[in-house]
């Protein structure tokens, strides 16, 4: 156990701890995307590249990218009633 | 449940689940001291397939029944999502011109200039990332996500009306049945070819070189065209349902 | 200390757990289950990973005869990832076909204009 390996540890609990506890929506995609990076990070350091490079484009861009629209698409909805 | 005494079972039940799991992890081997054959299988993979990525060559040939299921998941969650969001489109497509032009002049120049300069080395990355799965990290299930955020770095730039030509509905479909096709062809060739199905029966060639491995790079390639097809299904189904709806 | 992944494996679990209960928003719970998602992963590569052990490539610098960390956890949970992100979408639209039949994304009240 490197203090790599502590450090990345403690920001993915820290990472998942504050997506549960956010609030609003958007805000929580943003900050689940630097959770995602976070456990790259930890796949690295777990000496996992293949992991590491799907999690990254997967995580940080491809989910909140997702949560964004399908967020965008309620908004318009909810503007329509 | 309201929500006061939901939040104190849920507290009591999570308290019960967390301490139940650390008392497990207690009698788990200790870390970093694994006990499986993973050296073994490292041997195996390099010295019988050349294969010199033993992830890759894990993940498509001495478990390639389970990647048969996660990209067949991977289809039929596309495919699930498309049916859910597709239901109402068609409305409202008179607005489109509208929305366009305005979409257009909004996007910042400089977004426009660096991502359209972006959109080729991305995909060459990807197409990098898939084909040398078998050599570096990489493979068919990464480079698959990085060619489909080329797809996001396109709408990012603004250019997405230019995309809307090119019809890329059709074409993303076409792209993931054919990956899906592919890798289900090539598992029951190793029925028609050689002892079993899914087995490795294409030459093995020296460790290192682009043609080699057997059927690893063939398979990666497949589920890198399938993983491509079905996450730009999404995505273009939600742009979709963003962009062009200007109202209901 | 050497229970730590392990730990935290099971901290994430439980707070995306927590997340999912206590959340007023479809999108929002949707998002907590990629904590809980995230958890496994972690624990999958810490029971894979070797003290001292080189990533599962070989190339001309790491022999074959080197010590590795296990690839086969390596392997399952790359593909676990992109199919978890996929899974997410199909939630995400039947959220917004929930919304589109429902009028409103509070889970609690999902169930109300049913009649």
């Amino acid at each position: 156990m490197t203090v790599l390996h502590v450090v990345a540890l403690a920001a993915v609990a820290a990472g998942g701890t504050a997506v549960a506890l956010a609030r609003d929506p958007v805000r929580q995609a943003l900050v689940a995307s630097v959770f995602g990076l976070s456990l790259a990070l930890l796949f690295f350091a777990f000496q996992a590249p293949d992991v590491a490079i799907s999690q990254i484009v997967v995580a940080t861009v491809a989910v909140p990218v997702m949560v964004l629209l399908a967020l965008t698409k309620l908004r318009r909805d909810e503007e329509q009633r | 449940m309201s929500v006061r005494p939901r939040t104190v079972a849920a507290l009591l039940a999570l308290a019960g689940l967390a301490a139940l799991i650390a008392w497990a992890a207690s009698e788990l081997t200790p870390f970093g001291t694994p006990s499986g054959p993973a050296n073994a299988i490292v041997r195996t993979l390099v010295h019988e397939r050349h294969a010199a990525n033993t992830v890759n060559g894990v993940t498509y040939d001495l478990r390639g029944l389970d990647t048969l299921g996660e990209e067949l998941i991977l289809f039929v969650a596309a495919l699930g999502s498309a049916v859910l969001l597709r239901h109402g489109r068609g409305e409202d497509v008179e607005q489109e011109r509208g929305e366009d032009e305005r979409g257009a002049a909004r996007t910042p120049d400089a977004l426009r200039a660096a991502g359209t300069a972006l959109v080729g080395p991305l995909v060459v990355l990807g197409v990098y990332v898939v084909v040398h799965g078998h050599l570096s990290p990489g493979g068919g299930f990464q480079g698959g996500v990085v060619l489909a955020a080329g797809l996001l770095l396109v709408y990012a730039a603004g250019q997405v009306m230019a995309l809307k030509r090119v019809e890329p509905t059709a074409l993303v479909e076409v792209a993931d049945a054919t990956g899906a096709l592919a890798y289900a062809l090539v598992a029951a060739a190793g029925l028609v070819f050689a002892t079993a199905a899914l087995e490795n029966f294409l030459p093995f060639g020296t460790t290192g070189n682009l043609l080699s491995a057997g059927t690893i790079p063939v398979l990666s390639v497949a589920v890198g065209v399938e993983v491509t097809g079905a996450v730009a299904l999404i995505l273009t189904e939600l742009l979709d349902q963003t962009l062009l709806r200007g109202g209901e | 200390m050497t229970v730590l992944p392990y730990l935290v494996a099971a901290w994430l679990l439980v707070v995306g757990l927590w997340g999912t209960i206590t959340s007023r928003h479809l999108v929002q719970q949707v998002m907590c289950l990629t904590v809980v998602q995230s958890s496994t992963y972690v624990l999958l590569l810490a029971v894979g990973y070797r003290t001292g052990g080189y990533a599962p490539i070989v190339s001309s610098s790491v022999p074959p005869s080197s010590p590795f960390v296990d690839p086969i956890v390596q392997a399952l949970a790359l593909t676990d990832v992109v199919v978890e992100a996929t899974v997410v979408a199909v939630l995400l639209a039947l959220t917004v076909q929930a919304h589109k039949r429902f009028g409103t994304v509070d889970p609690d009240r999902l169930g109300e204009l049913s009649g």
